[in-house]
């Protein structure tokens, strides 16, 4: 994307005031999708983002400006600007080195077939299946949106550390809905994938079942019940969503809120913050999944990082910013939205190993509670660790049985405490499905996974008694 | 940010559309803008982002199917390609004998100023100045506070919009916020609350304000518990209020009614809230931080009146969705950016005040609580079930006064009853940097879910 020579001079002329670090991330990224609703394919469209963002850091300011313009021109005029924006306080001298050979990054999931080479009728042809699979679910179902689309994003990213990598990661995203209609209103059914491979996964995965399968979840629900109100034990199926632990204490462990004071986890390490059930894993690495890449979006080559163990704090996330201030190692959680964007922690892929309980065990050890069949979104405030989750599909559960369906809700609970109320994790471990995770206003692929678990007690927001 | 000449972006739209084949229909939407975000942390710039911008998005409808492309540039050869790409892509739409874009509707702009120069003429060192200053003024404000955000962020931009139907506009708009974060401590406990200042330049922006918000708001949380489970009355503090428009106003939305996912479809003329509920649509009041005199496909932007006196008058539609519901466009077409195609949506909603400030309000309430902010309402509301569920905190209302703080709990209603449920609406009109104004809102029945 940029010449080496052409790096070394950006990189020199953003430090040339004598700041202690500059970094330029290129990215080209192409996306298609097509979206299909209410009988038609409505959207096709496509199009293509290209630019560099340049960052120069000098003591505690950071500068930042972006480009769409790629050439040493554009280039020098951010490093420039970034300069400027960091300020003129110094570091002090600092001779830069060229940057090095550069390194691929760590491809951990190929792609066999290029989405670029799927033609558009292709992939008219997978919604046209995923309407007809939804539709023929049942007469109630009146509406059906589909949508499908990918993405290929290649990086490059340079800094006065010496690190020259590239990253080159597709991403392959199908989505259905399903309305249904019934005699107390309408309810909603949502189905998706997510990975980080080629078209072949459409190989694999039948869209029609997803689409049947958010159908189904549309129509029980047109039978559903006021979910109830109040504490409770909450028993939540496998790889329903992660979200849980995402909100629960994923960000919680991210390094910019330990540094800030802006996490209940702060000060913790080597603490039990958790059920001894629980062990927590961010993986950026795991082959085909939607959080993962080569490299972060720092060039840290992304690797598996384990942030509970045995229900003790073991680690924060780290980005290159935090971890240098600290003194600690990378961990490969500095990521981005765009070239238009500063990094931040992340997380990639965050997961809860598996227990040893059994999933039907834990239900029949339920006598009254609620069973979410699937997660949706969430948010937390992590200076005091209160969290919510939203249940897309849930059940009652009576004397040891999943019974009615549950109109949907949202649940609260505080990190810490439901991390320790945690009391049974089954060995059905699965990932769920992928996710946009919201941070400072910039969005970035996550995955997450788990076994079958139950948290002891947890405010169910419903409005029933 | 130097003052835009219209020229420009129109002269690449003009060149698209004079591109277009016979019996295509093109349009083109450009647009570029600077922007500014300065971060102060311990008295210092944590960072400063200064950006620019720019990109195109053109659609193209050839025989009833639709295309559109994009491209985060303007470099000419890039633009062509746009046009070219999105032509390609219309082969693969189903024919829609309502796909079309608008024409001139000969309801002229009301002529509003959304450039204001004073900003362009602020300088680096002056928006470092206020930042710091904001961080300064809070922490002042009591000694238990620390501050983890302290921000100033700035945008100004301009856009056209060219089409083959014969519209062509341009528009140019610039504004600033403050906001700041704080957090209060006490012994092992934190609470936290926000605040923040909207205005056209710097010397609009009210930091005392903002500071103020902020420390309330997180220092009146310390010693939070739980409340007890029970249906209530609640008070929704402006900011909420504004959040919960949003939600109200995508389910109005004229898509969702042609494709028969709003709530409300069959139901207008009916009453769906409650008399005192007058909910007003109107990018055209200039205090309004979503203002404009231009909608995402060129028309003229207008003040609709969606519910009166509790009566469901209208829907906001788009081009697209007006003519499948055999009516016009009102002027609510959305962009999200340059990519896609934009939807119908409400622009800046506001509810008609009542009389009342929020301590009076509160004095007429015997047992109720006062949530001063949600979590979770994009996942614990779903518009098309129209059930509502957030979490929330705030204080508890006893005997017609404030009374102790409350967290970790949920509100829960349906939207449906939440709208007839409305009891009363603030006079406290405050604009927000989001769709829609916030004022106090007072709602019967809503059940509050926390300690059995």
């Amino acid at each position: 994307m940029i010449d080496t020579d052409v790096l070394d001079r950006v990189l020199a002329r953003a430090v040339r005031s004598g700041a202690g670090f500059a970094e330029v991330f290129a990215e080209d990224r192409r996306s298609t999708s097509l979206a299909f609703d209410d009988g038609r394919v409505d959207r096709v469209t496509s199009g293509r983002d290209r630019g560099a963002g340049i960052r120069v850091v000098n003591g505690s300011t950071t500068g930042y400006a972006h480009t769409a313009d790629l050439s040493e021109t554009g280039l020098l005029a951010a490093a420039d600007a970034a300069a400027a924006a960091a300020g003129s306080g110094s570091d002090g001298q600092r001779v830069v080195g060229p940057v090095g050979a550069r390194d691929d990054g760590a491809r951990h999931s190929p792609v066999a077939t290029p989405p670029a080479e799927i033609a558009k009728s292709a992939r008219v042809d997978l919604l046209l299946a995923a309407d007809e699979a939804a539709r023929s679910a049942g007469a109630e179902i009146v509406q059906v949106s589909a949508g499908v689309g990918d993405t290929r994003r290649s990086v490059l990213i340079a800094n006065t550390d010496g690190v020259h990598v590239a990253d080159d990661v597709t991403r392959v995203l199908f989505r259905v809905s399903a309305v249904a209609d019934g005699d107390a209103g309408m309810q909603t059914g949502y189905r998706s994938l997510g990975h980080t491979v080629g078209w072949e996964i459409f190989d694999t995965v039948e869209v029609s079942e997803l689409a049947a399968d958010a159908a189904r979840q549309a129509l029980v629900k047109l039978a559903a019940r006021p979910a109830p109100s109040g504490s409770m034990p909450v028993v939540i199926k496998n790889g329903s969503g992660g979200v849980l632990f995402h909100e629960a204490c994923g960000h919680g462990l991210e390094a910019d809120h330990i540094a800030k004071g802006t996490s209940v986890y702060a000060g913790r390490v080597g603490e039990l913050v958790a059920s001894p059930l629980v062990t927590l894993v961010d993986d950026g690495t795991m082959a085909g999944e939607w959080g993962t890449s080569g490299v972060d979006d720092e060039g840290t080559p992304t690797q598996r990082n384990v942030l509970i163990s045995d229900g003790v704090l073991t680690d924060y996330m780290w980005d290159l910013l935090r971890a240098r201030r600290e003194g600690r190692v990378l961990s490969g959680n500095g990521r981005r939205e765009s070239y238009e964007c500063l990094p931040m922690v992340r997380m990639t892929n965050t997961f809860v190993l598996e227990g040893p309980h059994d999933p039907d065990e834990i239900v029949a050890a339920t006598d009254h509670g609620v069973y979410v069949a699937e997660l949706g979104g969430g948010s937390v405030n992590t200076a005091t660790g209160d969290f919510v989750f939203g249940m897309r599909e849930a059940y009652l559960i009576e004397g040891g049985r999943i019974t009615e369906p549950l109109r949907e809700g949202n649940l609260i609970g505080n990190g810490p405490k439901v991390l320790a109320d945690i009391d049974m994790l089954a060995g059905d471990f699965a990932m769920g499905g992928p996710g946009t995770c919201g941070k400072d206003g910039q969005g970035v692929p996550v995955g997450d996974g788990q076994p079958t678990l139950r948290v002891s007690s947890m405010t169910v927001g419903g409005t029933a008694a | 940010m130097s003052v835009p000449s219209p020229d420009e972006l129109l002269a690449i739209g003009d060149r698209l559309v004079g591109r277009a084949a016979p019996g295509e229909q093109v349009e083109v939407f450009v647009a570029r803008g600077d922007s500014t975000e300065v971060r102060v942390y311990g008295g210092e710039v944590e960072h400063f982002v200064s950006a620019h911008s720019e990109g195109v998005g053109v659609r193209v409808i050839s025989g009833g199917r639709t295309g559109t492309s994009y491209a985060g540039t303007l470099d000419p050869n890039a633009v062509d390609e746009v046009l070219d790409e999105a032509r390609a892509n219309a082969a693969f739409g189903t024919p829609d004998e309502f796909a079309g874009l608008v024409e001139p509707d000969g309801v002229d702009t009301v002529p509003i100023e959304l450039w204001d120069e004073r900003l362009p003429a602020t300088s680096t060192e002056d928006k470092i100045a206020l930042v710091t200053e904001l961080e300064r003024i809070t922490l002042g404000l009591d000694p238990r506070v620390r501050v983890d955000e302290a921000d100033y962020s700035d945008g100004g931009g301009e856009s056209a919009i060219v089409t083959t139907t014969g519209i062509r506009r341009h528009r140019r708009a610039n504004s600033c916020h403050v906001s700041v974060s704080a957090l209060a401590d006490d012994d092992d406990e934190t609470q936290t609350g926000f605040g923040f200042s909207v205005g056209d330049a710097p010397a609009d922006l009210d930091l005392a304000e903002a500071a103020g918000d902020a420390v309330d708001r997180a220092t009146r949380l310390l010693g939070a518990t739980k409340p007890r489970s029970r249906r209530t009355t609640v008070v929704l503090d402006p900011f909420v209020t504004a959040q919960v428009l949003g939600i109200i106003g995508s389910t109005l939305n004229g898509e969702s009614v042609v494709k028969g996912r709003s709530l409300f479809r069959d139901r207008l003329g009916e009453t769906i809230a409650a008399p005192g509920v007058t909910l007003i649509d109107d990018p055209t009041d200039p205090r309004a931080f979503t203002a404009t005199d231009v909608d995402g496909e060129g028309l003229a932007a207008r003040r609709n009146v969606l519910i009166d006196s509790g009566r469901l008058e209208m829907f906001v539609h788009s081009g697209y969705s007006a003519r499948r519901a055999g009516t016009v466009s009102t002027g609510n077409a959305i962009r999200g950016g340059v990519a896609g195609l934009p939807g119908a949506g409400c622009q800046a909603l506001q509810l008609v005040p009542g009389a009342r400030a929020q301590e009076e309000l509160i004095s007429s309430i015997d047992d109720g609580v006062l949530v001063q902010s949600v979590s979770g309402i994009h996942s614990g509301v779903n518009t098309v079930s129209g059930d509502f569920s957030t979490g929330a905190s705030g204080m508890s209302i006893s005997n017609g006064a404030i009374a102790a703080p409350v967290r970790e709990f949920t509100i829960a209603t349906t939207l449906q009853r939440l709208l007839l449920d409305i009891i009363e609406i603030g006079a406290d009109l405050r604009w927000l940097p989001m769709r829609a104004a916030g004022m106090s809102l007072v709602i019967g029945d809503v059940t509050v879910s926390g300690s059995s």
